[in-house]
């Protein structure tokens, strides 16, 4: 896509673990070989499951971390050397939300002040600018102004998230990663904050990367929905076609283990096992030991992400046989399942 | 006979602050009740208060009937007895509940010891039993292993595997999945509903997700502010739900197929135990609210098959229920 604000090339990055006086320190890939763009006015949802590596692709995106291999561009030029001075300059036009709101806010600060801190850092304007940009951005993510006096404590959990999203929008930023950000909230209130969200980043035409476990909340906001799995994107797609047509076999049996209310139990995926350690990585397809298509060559060779068309990306080797997934019309939920609800419970016999 | 456990008028205060205002629920054998709310509706403060698990400073009134007999007039050495034997409890943090420093086995065991009098290798033969049974591979080596030696998911089978050790009639679950992966909660979800088949124990899941609930429960009661506002079967639920809490909730969910549609978010937050408003608790948050939902307490009443309801302006709402909870709240309060 030529118009991306962002652009991240074959990114990678690994840490070292348990590093020894004797041996050699064990590696953990977070993520490898990552390559992904978001335009302006475009929300990225990133799902994903725990160590699969989509908050630290978040970190990179935003420059706070930088890649081991691979390469990321910010408006056409590469994202510059953490900690230089181009780089804090460069931190006022992208911006990151985290889940729990009260850990992000100074709770010793009145919420006027903290939100106006951003700006006092990057002096922009002066105080009476500051203070009216302040009040602006309260009313926009509908808090009163009375607020502004008022400390962390003194707020709920909804109101914290709204003051960390208005200030993270306080210098007008062009990039908004939210990692997790409605995750600790309760669902009546999930719901406000994920409408304000969508509403803002249509307004303000942002660029945003939506980070999220939960499917529903990730389809909700996206455009554009990036699978992650094991520190790889396993597949990408336009958000409303991707979870009704899933073409990875790991996607589906997301889809299909995302409780749906007012249904019961029953024709599910279930996959078995846990994820594997990110320090010891299966051969070939890191999926292939959960995935009951698994065939011999998913054990030794590793799936290119391959265009599918229509906007579609899937790295599975037996993704493009037309018989797998892409005849079958009926969606993920009435399929057949891979691996029926009886195989679990083999193992209990 | 395997005993139903029924609630009646339970409340509980904290330093003189009511956070539960009266619940009466009823569980019978081999029954499945999903409790629904927000954080600080009280669903777990429900359970934990009918076993007899909160601190002392806590005031708990009201009756938890299990065969004729009060749990709560229960002196605590009678109580032991059904805790972790009649009534089991799991919770959302399974590494947190687990005991670092003893391996499952000995946690197993202790259960099996101390309400099955087995000993020995009664006690080994038996926690092999319970660890296949929850899925754990390897089982017969796996005993030895300490709960760091666990993941996540397995932990939490390790915790059903206790609470399973005593043969309870019913099983407490107190969000078990929240702390998991998608994919996990599905196999834990799955392992539940398994065995409460098997053993023909009545379960109860809290949880604040309406998608867990339903996948597992036959009847599910929702809670705001201390109160149950309805209570239905899964299905009525959502279908009808007649409550504007319960409509408010189904429609803060964003769907994962289909059209996607602007999530109606319920106005306002969740009011604090100390400060209630008068009236409906809800009134302050509801579309529907009139004068009368100010001034008056709902109490539940049925408008239909299983279905009950504590809504005044809900439709089909017996002005005779409002007369009796009004008698009864002020009951309560004397």
């Amino acid at each position: 896509m030529s118009a991306s604000l962002l652009h991240a090339r074959n990114i990678a990055r690994s840490y070292e673990l348990n590093r020894h006086i004797w041996g050699n320190a064990s590696v953990v890939h977070a993520v490898s070989d990552v390559t992904l763009s978001v335009g302006r006015n475009e929300t990225l949802g990133i799902v994903g499951e725990s160590g699969s590596g989509k908050s630290t692709t978040g970190r990179l995106l935003l420059g706070l971390e930088s890649p081991t291999r691979g390469s990321i561009s910010f408006d056409g030029r590469p994202l510059p050397v953490i900690g230089s001075p181009e780089w804090r300059k460069s931190r006022t036009r992208m911006q990151m939300i985290y889940q729990d709101p009260l850990a992000a806010l100074d709770r010793r600060l009145p919420i006027a002040k903290q939100m106006r801190e951003p700006l006092d850092i990057h002096q922009a304007g002066n105080l009476q600018e500051r203070e009216t940009r302040v009040s602006e951005l309260l009313r926009a993510v509908g808090l009163s102004d009375a607020v502004a006096r008022r400390y962390p404590h003194e707020l709920s959990g909804g109101q914290r998230q709204r003051v960390v999203l208005a200030r993270a929008l306080v210098t007008r930023p062009d990039l908004l990663v939210c990692d997790e950000p409605v995750s600790a909230l309760d669902v009546s209130i999930q719901a406000q904050v994920v409408n304000l969200l969508s509403d803002l980043q249509a307004e303000l035409g942002l660029a945003m990367i939506f980070i999220s476990h939960d499917l529903r909340v990730v389809r909700q906001v996206s455009h554009r929905i990036a699978v992650m799995y094991l520190g790889r994107i396993v597949e990408e797609g336009e958000a409303d076609d991707l979870f009704a047509r899933p073409a990875h076999p790991y996607t589906r049996a997301l889809v299909s283990a995302a409780p749906v209310p007012g249904t019961k139990l029953g024709g599910r995926i279930m996959l078995r096992g846990e994820p594997p350690n990110p320090a010891n990585q299966p051969s070939g397809c890191a999926f292939h030991p959960r995935c009951s298509a698994a065939v011999a060559r998913c054990k030794s060779e590793m799936p290119a992400l391959a265009e599918l068309g229509g906007g579609r990306k899937v790295s599975c080797h037996l993704a493009g046989s037309p018989s797998e997934n892409q005849a079958d019309p009926s969606p993920a939920r009435t399929r057949v399942p891979l691996n029926p609800v009886e195989a679990a419970s083999e193992d209990v016999a | 006979m395997r005993g139903s456990i029924t609630l009646e008028e339970l409340t509980v205060s904290f330093n003189g602050v009511r956070v539960l205002h009266g619940i009466d629920l009823a569980i019978g054998p081999g029954e499945t009740l999903g409790l629904v709310g927000e954080s600080g509706s009280g669903k777990s403060v429900t359970w934990l208060a009918a076993l007899g698990l909160l601190p002392p400073k806590a005031k708990v009134s009201g009756r938890v009937m299990l065969n004729d007999r009060n749990l709560l007039d229960m002196p605590d050495s009678k109580l032991t007895g059904i805790r972790g034997g009649r009534i089991a409890m799991i919770f959302q943090d399974p590494v947190s509940a687990l005991n670092p420093m003893l391996t499952v086995k000995r946690q197993i065991g202790e259960t099996l010891a101390l309400h099955r009098g087995l000993s020995g290798a009664a006690i080994k033969a038996e926690a092999k039993r319970l660890l296949d049974l929850v899925g754990i591979p390897d089982a017969e080596r796996r005993l030895n292993a300490y709960p760091h030696e666990f993941s996540g998911g397995q932990n939490q089978r390790v915790m059903i595997a206790m609470a399973l050790a005593g043969q309870p009639d019913l099983l407490v679950a107190d969000e078990p999945t929240t702390a998991l992966d998608v994919t996990i909660q599905a196999q834990i979800l799955d392992l539940l509903a398994l065995t409460q088949r098997e053993t023909g124990m009545a379960l109860v899941l809290i949880s604040h997700d309406l998608g867990v609930v339903s996948q597992v429960c036959d009847r599910v009661a929702v809670m705001y502010a201390g109160r149950i506002v309805e209570e239905a079967p899964v299905e009525r639920l959502f279908e009808h739900p007649a409550h504007p809490y319960s409509q408010g909730l189904m429609g803060s969910l964003p769907a994962i197929d289909g059209p996607r549609r602007r999530l109606t978010a319920i106005g306002g937050t969740v009011p604090d135990a100390s400060s209630l408003p008068a009236g409906c608790s809800f009134a302050p948050r509801c579309a529907f609210a009139e004068t009368q939902c100010h001034e008056q307490i709902p109490l539940l009443a049925g408008i239909g098959r299983d279905h009950s309801v504590a809504c005044l302006v809900s439709e089909a709402q017996p002005s005779a229920a409002i007369r009796y909870s009004r008698q009864k709240e002020q009951r309560i309060e004397a």
